[in-house]
């Protein structure tokens, strides 16, 4: 009964998604005030049941109902229950229905918070949304129904791939999915903008709390992805640039690169097409990521499901909401003026200068992705492009990046001298230079020596735009207090957020003087790693609910002290047989000791065993980059709304 | 730049996705028809002479080389297997069906112990003309084997022909192997 | 699922032991060492994909890693030890891809990306911006008002 209840919420969602795409949209043309105020209803009666349709999913689940399809497959009674929960998103065709969800999550989202937005702009983003919600669930409906029963029953599931129970990525595609799916709001915008023929300083100020939104939900959800590859599938890295880590993080780069083109739609009225590009840029590389994943097309250790078939739907859904906004763009982009205009030297020119690495870092990591593909159509040849191609490519864009993220936040708008800002970062410039060389000629790893540099520069640098701010030093306290307080939260915000890029680039850095070796040890045997001492205890054998394991107990010394003791180990789930390995990680904080447990040999273990320098830091710093960015949300001036339209002969000639 | 060359560049966004798309369109269909596969690697032995190898036996037969299936003038399969293999579990019946039809078959049993392979053959059956034992794997490494199991089919002259990654089955046997046993023979 | 694939080839099905060696068989020369990792993570490892040599735990993985070492100890550069591997499996197998005629966008990537960026920039800047449209009847009037006031 509940999964028929739930199919008919899901097929309820395609009918109100297709008002909620007409109707507004209608209504803004035509200027009808009823037709546009349907818009926020009909975007919370999709959210509504949608929210009833994953909820059915997730009570088949964990009632262990097999009669459901999806559950039959991807579920077992032997299951925990916690990834009865979250294994409803482990697969396919869950998954797609809770990107549908989140859709319809960001669509109540601007009917419940957008009040203050004027109507006819409102109605147009919901409109869009609906749109992009209609063509998603269609999609699920027809292909990809997670609902659908199968008959006669299983008398139990298939279990689920064991490597997904775990709770790293148990939270990994909600939160990934927030980031994604929440950038079809800027997306919205933008198309809602180029319908309206307006873009201007409102708008820009209306559309940034969504993208910080959007975007510290996606840093979060990376860095979950990469720590979870770093602590459960055992090769001791954390980024492969594998194509679906690069499909996650194309949307984050020009998603950044919109954040900060916004701030001058917002002040300055510039920049005003390259913005309304790049909102609808960040959305469209959400959905390629999107097709990458499900369409089997690129060698990834992620693709679900190699159905060619769902492939070129998603395909054309994606030639319709991408083409369409493109073309959209190409035929009313000219009506946009800029008005605002700046020296090169200036805080929007350190913002272009900002843009322009990050989508030059953006296109590097596409071309890169997606060269194989090109490749093989063109040449019929098979290339790989991995690791060392990024490294080689990406690295040196960064450096000039992290250069002007300290910079741009201490030059005036619209015209600047460079030597008086340079000045004010007279003490940041030299703790990095001072960090960079001390690391130099102590690791000799001119790597690492730049990425301590380019860390200190991005904290320090944070710091002095701070103190510039408050005038600390430079005023009385009293002063410095009240400055203080008159701070608007983004201020501290931005500045927290190049902070945390800071960390996680010590993170890197650090990671790469990383000592790790592969060993056969018998019980009893020391191995010397990194100025540790390591002895395996025991090898001996385990159970868990629905798994056996064979565990190895490592003792970590140091100079005689002990450490810690772990326990990496295999487990071996007996319904899929097949097994997962569970690394044992110790932190302090300042640097992880890593110990995988291989297999077995005439009574030796084969161990890999690391020691991964700052290691915490790289998503302790993502942590603090997610925070800037949540702080810079709870802004009051982002929540300023439309001033209200009074008689026309009044406001008009005064733009709005 | 005058407002024709505006609109052009504006245009350049649609454009690129729209090779981007025409792209993808033509990978996905490729996919299907079975030329486009991400995973798979192409085989650099085709259109190549044989690796020089010379490996031990595996009973009950003798081991043999690279010149040994040469010097016997007729078209050949090798094939890579291990009892610890489940596809070769799989693709034994065709391997039998082959070797009822008169195709030699070459065993090369890979990182197998003597009596595991032994056990293997005995419960599975033996379509081998002659079987040999690559236990470090070295010699599977000179054929770019990335998995087992492999059978590469070598004309008269030591020249490879063919590579099939994976388990044989009727329908390969059938649609691919058998016209290219026919043009060599 | 390939994970599972990869995880199950990796030795979990007992495969007993065998004549390759140990895999603690480290160089005992440091800048060998040294330079037989920097190839290994040069080069994908062929079961799990996602993984290079280096890093992988596949027995294929162990054994590549051991050819490297054997043939570094042996005198090769580090391109004729990549060349032996090209040989075997093609260009796939080379993370880092080669610089050829193929491959020129893809190297020229981050420089057309940055050159491109700063053209676009230039163009705006050189477009005038249109002129304000002039002013009608009654705006010219409520300028004249808002002055006198």
């Amino acid at each position: 009964m509940i999964p028929e209840l739930g199919h008919f919420a899901l097929a309820l969602a395609v009918a109100i998604a297709g008002a909620q795409a007409v109707l507004p949209l209608w209504g803004a043309r035509a200027r009808d005030a009823r037709l546009m105020a349907t818009a926020p209803a009909l975007a919370i009666g999709q959210m509504l049941a949608l929210l009833a349709a994953y909820g059915c999913l997730i009570w088949s689940a964990v009632v262990d109902d097999f009669s459901v399809a999806n559950v039959a497959e991807n579920s077992n009674s032997l299951k925990p229950l916690i990834y009865k929960i979250t294994g409803t998103w482990g697969n396919h065709e869950g998954s797609i229905l809770l990107w549908c969800l989140i859709l319809a999550l960001c669509g109540g989202a601007v009917a419940l918070f957008g009040r203050t937005l004027p109507s006819s702009l409102r109605a147009r983003v919901i409109g869009v949304l609906g749109f992009t919600s209609a063509g998603f669930l269609l999609f699920a409906l027809t292909t990809s129904n997670p609902l659908d029963r199968v008959w006669p029953p299983p008398i139990d599931g298939r279990d689920m791939n064991p490597l997904l129970q775990d709770p790293g990525l148990a939270v990994h595609p909600p939160v990934l999915y927030a980031g994604y799916v929440g950038f079809a709001i800027p997306f919205a915008f933008a198309v809602a903008a180029l319908l309206e023929g307006r873009v201007d300083a409102a708008w820009g100020r209306w559309v940034r709390p969504w993208t910080l939104a959007a975007w510290s939900l996606l840093t979060g959800g990376i860095a979950l992805g990469s720590w979870w590859a770093y602590y459960e599938l055992g090769w001791g890295g954390y980024w492969f640039w594998d194509p679906v880590e690069n499909a996650s993080l194309l949307p984050w780069l020009s998603g950044t690169a919109l954040l900060h083109s916004a701030i001058v739609v917002e002040k300055r009225e510039a920049l005003k097409i390259w913005t309304i590009l790049l909102a609808i840029g960040t959305f469209s590389l959400s959905l390629c990521g999107t097709f990458m994943v499900r369409s089997g097309i690129l060698n990834s250790v992620h693709t679900f499901a190699n159905d060619p078939a769902r492939g070129v739907f998603i395909l054309g859904l994606l030639a319709l909401v991408i083409g369409g906004s493109l073309l959209l763009f190409a035929l009313r982009a000219p009506v946009m003026s800029a008005t605002g205009i700046f020296a090169p030297i200036s805080r929007e020119g350190a913002l272009v200068l900002n843009n322009i690495l990050l989508c030059s870092i953006c296109a590097v990591v596409l071309t890169g992705t997606t060269y194989p593909l090109f490749a093989e159509l063109l040449f019929g040849a098979k290339l790989s492009v991995g690791p060392p191609y990024f490294q080689a490519t990406v690295f040196p864009l960064a450096v000039p990046l992290f250069l002007a993220m300290s910079l741009g936040p201490v030059l005036p708008w619209k015209r600047a001298e460079l030597w008086p800002a340079l000045l004010k970062l007279w003490w940041a410039a030299l703790i990095a230079a001072v960090v960079g060389t001390a690391a130099y000629l102590g690791l000799r790893a001119s790597f690492a020596a730049v990425g301590f540099a380019a860390s200190a520069w991005l904290i320090f640098g944070s710091l002095a735009e701070l103190v510039e701010r408050t005038r600390l030093f430079r005023a009385p306290f009293a002063t410095f207090r009240s400055r203080v307080a008159a701070q608007p939260l983004s201020v501290w915000g931005s500045a927290v957020a190049h902070a945390g890029m800071g960390v996680t680039v010590a993170g890197i850095a650090g990671m790469s003087l990383a000592v790790s070796t592969i060993v056969a040890v018998h019980p009893g045997e020391t191995v010397q790693l990194g100025g540790y001492d390591w002895t395996l205890l025991a090898l001996r054998d385990d159970q868990g609910p629905n798994y056996t394991a064979r565990v190895a107990d490592i003792r970590v010394t140091r100079n005689g002290d002990d450490v810690v003791t772990f326990h990496p180990s295999r487990r071996m789930f007996t319904v899929q047989k097949s097994s997962v390995t569970d690394t044992a990680i110790q932190t302090n904080g300042l640097r992880d000791l890593y110990a995988v447990l291989g297999e077995e040999r005439d009574d030796a273990a084969v161990l890999r065993l690391h020691v991964n320098p700052l290691a915490p830091w790289i998503w302790f710093g993502a942590l603090v980059m997610a925070a800037g960015g949540v702080l810079s949300l709870a802004d009051r001036r982002l929540r300023v709304g439309a001033p209200a339209r009074r008689a026309a002969g009044v406001k008009a000639g005064i733009a709005s | 730049m005058n407002n024709l060359q505006r609109r052009a560049l504006l245009l350049a966004p649609l454009g690129l996705a729209a090779i981007g798309g025409a792209s993808f369109w033509t990978l996905l269909r490729r996919m299907d028809k079975g030329t486009y596969d991400p995973r798979g690697i192409p085989s650099m032995l085709l259109d190549k002479p044989l690796p020089r190898f010379s490996l031990p036996g595996q009973s009950p037969s003798q081991g043999f080389a690279s010149a040994d299936v040469v010097a016997s003038g007729r078209p050949a399969l090798i094939n890579f297997f291990a009892s610890w293999c489940i596809p070769c579990v799989q693709e034994a019946p065709v391997l039998m069906a082959l070797k009822r039809q008169g195709t030699p078959i070459w065993g090369i049993a890979y990182k197998d112990k003597v009596d595991a392979t032994s056990g293997f053959l005995q419960q599975y059956g033996d379509p081998y003309t002659r079987i040999a034992r690559d236990e470090p794997g070295t010699v599977a490494i000179d054929f770019g084997l990335y998995g087992v199991p492999e059978t590469y089919l070598v004309d008269r002259q030591g020249i490879v022909r063919w590579r099939w990654a994976g388990g044989m089955t009727d329908d390969i046997a059938r649609q691919s192997l058998a016209p290219l046993l026919k043009s060599l023979a | 699922m390939r994970f599972v694939a990869c995880l199950l080839l990796s030795g979990l099905l007992a495969v007993p032991a065998f004549a390759v060696s140990d895999p603690a068989e480290l160089l005992p020369d440091r800048a060998q060492e040294q330079r037989a990792e920097t190839l290994g993570h040069q080069l994908r490892c062929l079961v799990c994909q996602n993984e290079s040599v280096e890093e992988s735990n596949a027995d294929l993985a162990r054994d590549l890693r051991h050819i490297i070492r054997q043939r570094i100890v042996a005198g090769d550069s580090d391109q004729q030890v990549i060349d032996w591997m090209v040989a075997r499996y093609g260009n796939f197998v080379r993370l880092l891809p080669p610089f050829n005629a193929m491959t020129v966008v893809l190297w020229g990537a981050p420089a057309i990306a940055v050159l491109a960026g700063l053209l676009a920039v230039l163009f705006a800047r050189m477009r005038r911006p249109a002129p304000p449209e002039p002013l009608s009847e009654a705006e010219r009037r409520r300028v004249a008002d808002l002055l006198k006031s």
